[in-house]
């Protein structure tokens, strides 16, 4: 979706704030946004693309005014009242009302080094052969779907050059909409600085996104 | 300050807590009520982020590559397999592409859609690499965003910036500064910052480390 998360050539946002020494937390609220927000994510109640759906579907005001553990728990708190694990009255409340729901796994403390080392890798045997190979010129399509997308408003309807074919990687605009995985080739994409923001841009700059295989048209 | 008190909140303990923190404490009240997590699990994935993985992992592998030719070209070919001989896998690094800065070409490393960072290397990453200010300009302004950090390339010098958009994750390896020719490993990854992994800086010359 053409949501707040997708910032790429914004402007007006000023220096990057920047800290020395910066802590890894903040406050300890953004250490149990952290941990509960991935020890939800072992659940299996979603995907990590269901999480950043969740995400981006805050208001822009809203995206754009949270902190990034403020953006992860008002996420967390839509995934939890969607998938039915919580209802809005306990969140009100603050504690239980009801009896919980099943869930696939209840990550244990003495399973977290264990899940962290294998982590979540999303290459799948590849359904088709690749379209694309090294070399090849390509075109983004322009599409602006109503769901998550992982093609950046400022990277589509652009040409540019396949550099690397990564093998075939779950789709996250399926994935996030709960319609499996649909696993498609997933390819880095090269384009000109030029072929992003026009002729005044930097001739020696090239930026990258890595898109799957459907976000892509020969060219 | 605060001048709505409430007086229907029976728990006097909260009433100094900010909004965000009444919400992370319900959530996982809620959670933990429920059975849906394990709070000694919370605090074991918060201590293993906060003092197991950082960016001296990341360093590591960075002056492995520029001590050992034979690991430079594994990391460049196959960065997951080079980077988990090391030891270093997992969460947010399962799938590693390794970019190696030249004279002619500097890599940098954004995720403009969210917070996409290469975790088991770097750790968690700064909150300015999260922000709009960074994630809106690294695409479109790279030399002012390198500038404010103090890095300025030649000219003729390839911008070359990595959207990260799929589960891929980018380590940039820095140019080896000169005067370190018969460093240990060790010495080396003293050189290597945060900052150059992600394409914002440069490694340390000799003369910026202090060495005990």
């Amino acid at each position: 979706m053409n949501g707040a998360q997708d910032l790429g050539g914004m402007m007006g946002f000023g220096r990057i704030d920047r800290e020395a020494d910066e802590p890894w937390f903040h406050a300890d609220w953004e250490r149990r946004a952290l941990g509960l927000t991935l020890a939800m994510g072992a659940t299996g109640q979603w995907t990590i693309d269901m999480s950043r759906a969740a995400r981006e579907s805050l208001h822009p005001a809203d995206y754009l005014s949270s902190s990034y553990y403020e953006i992860w728990t008002k996420g967390l708190e839509k995934l939890v009242l969607r998938q039915g694990l919580v209802t809005e009255d306990e969140l009100a409340a603050g504690h239980a009302l009801g009896a919980p729901k099943p869930v696939a796994r209840v990550l244990k403390a003495e399973t977290v080094p264990a899940a962290l080392a294998k982590g979540s890798p999303c290459e799948r045997p590849a359904p088709t052969p690749a379209r694309f190979a090294v070399g090849d010129r390509v075109m983004t399509k322009i599409m602006h779907p109503a769901g998550h997308t992982r093609l950046p408003r400022y990277a589509r309807g652009k040409r540019g050059f396949v550099e690397r074919v990564h093998g075939a990687h779950v789709f996250p605009d399926s994935s996030a909409a709960g319609q499996g995985e649909n696993p498609q080739w997933l390819y880095t994409v090269r384009f000109s600085g030029p072929e992003l923001w026009g002729e005044e841009a930097d001739p020696n700059l090239v930026v990258s996104i890595d898109a799957w295989e459907s976000y892509l048209e020969p060219a | 300050m605060d001048d709505h008190h409430h007086h229907d909140h029976d728990d006097h303990d909260h009433s100094e807590l900010s909004d965000i923190e009444l919400r992370v404490r319900a959530l996982e009240s809620i959670l933990t009520e429920k059975g849906y997590v394990d709070p000694a699990a919370i605090d074991v994935l918060v201590e293993t982020y906060e003092t197991k993985i950082g960016p001296r992992n990341g360093a590591k592998v960075v002056a492995k590559a520029w001590a050992d030719p034979a690991f430079r070209e594994w990391l460049l070919a196959d960065a997951t397999a080079a980077i988990s001989s090391l030891g270093f896998t997992g969460r947010q690094g399962e799938h590693m592409v390794a970019l190696e800065n030249t004279p002619d070409e500097h890599h940098m490393v954004v995720c403009t859609l969210c917070s996409c960072y290469p975790w088991p290397v770097l750790g968690l990453p700064p909150v300015w690499y999260k922000s709009a200010p960074y994630r809106s300009r690294a695409v479109i302004d790279p030399r002012g965003v390198l500038a404010e950090f103090g890095v300025e390339l030649p000219k003729p010098t390839r911008i070359r910036v990595w959207d990260s958009t799929a589960e891929v994750r980018y380590l940039v390896v820095p140019m080896r500064p000169e005067g370190t020719e018969g460093w240990s490993e060790d010495a080396l990854a003293d050189l290597v910052t945060r900052d150059s992994m992600i394409g914002v800086g440069l490694a340390l010359r000799p003369d910026q480390v202090v060495r005990a």
